[in-house]
């Protein structure tokens, strides 16, 4: 092979792993070589979405699937999404300290990555990562999502089992019947289950489920409760990852999904792409824009002056 | 796209006290940096590990302990031996001022005293990689 570090990082050297991500990350000359080799090799990974609002519980709950993931033999790759800034651009990315510790075995590689402007839950940074992750041999490919609304659904259209994480106390079982992310989860989990209200919204939840009429690739949803911090019910959470996978194997969906994702990473570097010509037009056209506050152009004139001028950039 | 600085922030050895590591993170995200916060209680395996798997351009690690001068040599040399050559490393905490010199000669970057400001800190570790 050509390149020394992807040869290091197929043969599993953390640091090569860790230099060949960050390339494909920001996608230099250099990332684009690795991706290219390394896409070929991909689409064997059992891609596992941990989705939920913020302090559901999804990095520790993620700390314990990498134990018992590790116990069972596979190798684990973990990709943690936390926002970005919208001021500084900067990042505090914090959901690692729930797994420190728990990478030790060397069959475990978790990396954080900031939104940067993205939003809706995984950008295009994140879904070439997983291919990354996926070619370079990592088995199972755990993606938390950043804390999620109600309408942060663009996880499901990229990995084939996606758990909702819920945690008590966040409202009645009108909140459960609501359109959006309670819709799409393959498995919902009732995290910290040792709560006073956790039964309350697991009736609330199994409820709200069992009315799903078209559910994701004909699976009947199914709920876990767990209590992450100790570890309590997430043997039986692995065990429905599993059940699932298997389900979509015999279903013959497994290939299906990689082409969606494949196709939804494509969608969204296009989409980058277009996006910094438009905001790079729109930054220098200061002189349309004093036009319009003197009303010398109209609205739809600027609109298709942009327009064009995006055009003739692209 | 620009290349944004990753750094790691860590509390390195056995010591409660995290307010000022926490402040050191948000001021760097403030700064713009990708902050990669891992709390309390680590060991310098842990913190090279985390160091190794994010591809940190820095390191940053409190210490209010007193046991810089056992801690940071061991962080240093493993730093070394798992490769992270380029890795900038920075020190903060109740460090008495004659020990400086000493981590720097260890290989220590730059070091905040109690004090310091956090445009300082922020700058210095822009500084340090250029």
């Amino acid at each position: 092979m050509r390149h020394d570090l992807l040869e290091k990082a197929l043969n599993g050297e953390e640091l090569a792993i860790s230099k060949v991500l960050t390339q494909i990350e920001y996608l230099t000359p250099l990332g684009i070589e690795y991706l290219k080799e390394l896409l070929p090799r991909a689409g064997n990974a059992h891609t596992i979405g941990i989705t939920g609002s913020p302090g559901a519980g999804k990095s520790t709950l993620i700390g314990s699937l990498i134990e018992e993931y590790s116990r069972r033999g596979h190798r684990i790759g973990v990709l943690l999404i936390d926002p970005s800034s919208p001021i500084s651009k900067g990042s505090f990315m914090g959901n690692r300290i729930r797994m420190v510790g728990k990478e030790r075995s060397g069959d475990i590689f978790i990396r954080s990555l900031a939104t940067r402007g993205h939003l809706g839950g995984l950008s295009a940074d994140a879904m070439l990562l997983i291919e990354a992750l996926d070619g370079l041999g990592f088995d199972k490919i755990i993606i938390e999502t950043v804390g999620a609304g109600q309408t942060d659904t663009e996880v499901m259209d990229v990995v084939h089992t996606l758990a909702v994480v819920t945690v008590p106390g966040t409202g009645d079982e009108i909140q459960a019947l609501k359109a959006g992310i309670m819709e799409i989860g393959d498995i919902y989990v009732v995290n910290k289950a040792d709560k006073p209200e956790a039964e309350m919204l697991y009736e609330a939840v199994k409820f709200a489920i069992e009315g799903i009429v078209s559910p994701r690739f004909g699976w009947q949803p199914r709920i876990v409760k767990t209590v992450a911090t100790k570890g309590l019910g997430v043997k039986e959470l692995v065990d429905l990852f599993d059940e699932h996978m298997k389900y979509l194997v015999s279903k013959g969906l497994f290939a299906d999904i990689v082409r969606k994702r494949r196709r939804k990473a494509v969608e969204l570097t296009v989409r980058r792409k277009l996006s910094e010509v438009v905001s790079s037009v729109v930054q220098r056209a200061d002189k349309l824009f004093e036009q319009l506050e003197k009303n010398e152009v109209t609205i739809d004139q600027v609109i298709n002056a942009i327009y064009d001028e995006v055009k003739l950039n692209l | 796209m620009e290349r944004k600085i990753k750094v790691i922030v860590a509390k390195l050895g056995l010591d409660g006290h995290d307010r000022g590591a926490k402040v050191i993170a948000r001021a760097l995200k403030d700064a713009g940096m990708e902050v990669v916060y891992t709390g309390l209680r680590q060991t310098p395996e842990q913190v090279v590990k985390a160091a190794v798997q994010e591809d940190a351009d820095v390191i940053g690690v409190s210490i209010l302990s007193g046991a810089h001068l056992e801690l940071v040599p061991m962080l240093v040399n493993l730093m070394k031996e798992k490769g992270l050559n380029d890795v900038v490393l920075v020190v903060g905490g109740v460090i008495p001022p004659q020990d400086v010199p000493k981590l720097k000669e260890m290989g220590v970057d730059e070091v905040f005293l109690p004090g310091s400001s956090l445009k300082s800190c922020g700058g210095e570790d822009q500084g340090a990689r250029q």
